[in-house]
């Protein structure tokens, strides 16, 4: 049976399939539908400093192929993540990875210093990419010189693996991504979803409290597998792949264009299973091509000769 | 209790006005334990226009032929495919879902449904039955063409009609009905489920006649299980999400949007 098991930077996973931070909980509320312990890892719920109530109400609205959320980093916190949510999830035998974010650089230092000190959260993911809060959140993601300060920041106190999550609400990822990996990320996730709005003609009103959201589901896939291609051309630390994966297809799409792991996201509110058949279904791939080593598979899309040496500008 | 993701079978499409129509559906294991007030999140089809599924309250509940129905409105693209659905073919729900109404102390409950948020109240008035206790129905529709099943709600206890136009029962609000009016009447709780607007009126009501009221809200919400965090709403004890700490909540603890 081939090998699944994949490496970002110093960070083992038992395979490439993990969940998207803010798709998956925290992991206990898919218990009744999967085995936790078979993914590769969970990226759970934003957690900032502070317990943050979230948006207003409505916070989605259904769009063609996908979704527009606005939920806003509701989570209670970091201090409660310690005293109530790890000694719960601890035990879980995959990876788990917090995705961390903040108004300030403070706030995000002061969260990655106290995940730091957590046995069994070996990375975190610095959401500098949340389209849905007023201050922070996307303001680091989408200038350049805000992301470099924020990751250099946390890469003083943070001592584990440091994935920083890109938004694709920019008009050059590779300048991001070539930023943050300069500014001492072990790796790279995108895409967090792309700002959008919905509006009810009848009501003449937007469809969300907050007016705009996020956009997700496969209605961005091609998008995110367009930055996820590009971001693999220009660093040399792992990309981990983010947009629209609704199967095992989808998956592989992503780790032909360059990710070495990927996060389902929307696709476990439709399907809480959805995660177990896409690895089911990358074995099947492997098995099918008589491939034994998933890795092989990481950007090995077979390209135009015009397009081999290919490196997108950085700016 | 755990929740389940289960393909059903479609025995029966009823259509009951030119709005609502009824799944009766069953599973291939025995159904688990289902309360009043829960729901169930309907996988509507592959597209992409109808993309997250549909949450839907449990309208009755048939342990002995192991049936569950559901009543629902068309509303849009996702509830049109779902009326379309023919005896044989397949649907996916995820279920049990959320909390439920909880046992009144006292005898008689007043069970206050607008349009189709009358859905969840048939298998509530059953259930409080069970237990010897005393449902009377006061149900506002649009028009007497629109109105569901009365009958089956007749079977349970008294019930009280109210439509915008005057074709059935009083004319007027439910809130309006001559029934709240009378100081005869004497209610132990108030079960509500329908408009915002109707829900916050009869919350009023409940506070202003010193009884216990319990809403069962509806918030749009992605995935029902408690992950997207979508379905917020504001309570005196903060954000709550009304997949999993609701979907019925206390009146005295909502905070209304309108």
């Amino acid at each position: 049976m081939a090998d699944l098991s994949v490496n970002i930077g110093n960070l083992h996973l038992k395979n490439p399939v993990t969940t998207a931070s803010g798709c998956f909980g925290y992991g206990p509320e898919f218990d009744d539908f999967i085995d936790v312990n078979r993914l590769g890892g969970i990226f759970v719920k934003g957690t900032t400093g502070i317990n943050r109530e979230g948006n207003p109400y409505p916070r989605m609205a259904e769009t063609p192929a996908g979704m527009l959320n606005s939920v806003g980093l509701q989570n209670k916190g970091i201090d409660f993540f310690i005293s109530d949510i790890y000694p719960k999830i601890k035990d879980y035998d995959t990876q788990i990875i917090v995705n961390v974010s903040g108004s300030t650089i403070e706030e995000y230092v002061e969260v990655s210093g106290k995940l730091n000190e957590l046995e069994k959260i070996p990375a975190i993911e610095l959401n500098i990419s949340c389209p849905n809060v007023k201050e922070g959140g996307m303001v680091f993601g989408t200038h350049c010189p805000s992301a470099i300060r924020v990751t250099e920041a946390v890469r003083r106190s943070y001592h584990k693996t440091l994935i920083v999550k890109l938004s694709p609400n920019v008009t050059s990822i590779p300048e991001f991504a070539k930023a943050v990996e300069n500014a001492g990320a072990d790796a790279i996730s995108l895409i967090n979803t792309l700002l959008g709005m919905a509006i009810d003609a009848e009501k003449r009103k937007p469809v969300l409290a907050t007016v705009t959201g996020g956009l997700s589901g496969p209605a961005i896939k091609p998008v995110a597998l367009r930055m996820v291609w590009e971001a693999y051309r220009t660093v040399n630390i792992p990309v981990i792949g983010i947009g629209g994966i609704m199967n095992a297809a989808d998956a592989i799409e992503f780790m032909l264009a360059g990710a070495t792991a990927i996060q389902i996201g929307t696709a476990n509110f439709i399907d809480p299973q959805v995660t177990i058949k896409v690895i089911e279904g990358i074995k099947s791939y492997l098995d099918r091509f008589k491939i034994t080593d998933v890795n092989t598979l990481i950007g090995c899309l077979e390209l135009p000769d015009d397009f081999k040496q290919y490196r997108p500008p950085t700016v | 209790m755990s929740k389940l993701i289960q393909d059903f079978e479609v025995l029966k499409n009823i259509k009951l006005n030119s709005e609502c129509f009824i799944l009766v559906i069953t599973p291939p294991q025995p159904l688990p334990e289902i309360k009043p007030g829960q729901f169930a999140e309907i996988r509507v089809d592959f597209s992409p226009a109808t993309f997250l599924r549909r949450p839907i309250s449990v309208y009755d509940v048939d342990y002995e032929k192991n049936n569950l129905s559901l009543l629902i409105q068309v509303v849009g693209e996702g509830t049109k495919k779902l009326s379309g659905l023919k005896a044989g073919e397949t649907i996916n729900l995820i279920y049990p879902l959320g909390n439920s109404f909880s046992l009144p102390e006292g005898q008689n409950a007043l069970l206050i449904g607008g349009g189709i948020g009358v859905a969840p109240l048939l298998f509530l008035g059953r259930y409080l039955r069970d237990f010897q206790k005393q449902p009377t129905f006061l149900l506002g529709f649009r028009c007497a063409d629109l109105m569901v099943e009365i009958t089956e709600f007749e079977k349970l206890g008294n019930v009280y009609i109210t439509t915008d136009d005057g074709t059935a029962g009083e004319k007027g609000l439910v809130i309006r009905h001559s029934i709240l009016k009378t100081d005869q009447l004497d209610f132990d709780i108030i079960y509500t489920c329908g408009p915002e607007v109707m829900m916050k009126a009869v919350g009023k009501y409940a506070v202003s006649r010193g009884i216990e009221c319990e809403a069962s809200l509806e918030n749009t919400m992605a995935c029902g299980f408690g992950a997207c965090l979508c379905c917020a709403q504001k309570t005196i004890h903060g954000n709550k999400m009304v997949c999993q700490d609701g979907p019925v909540f206390k009146t005295s603890e909502i905070i209304w949007q309108t």
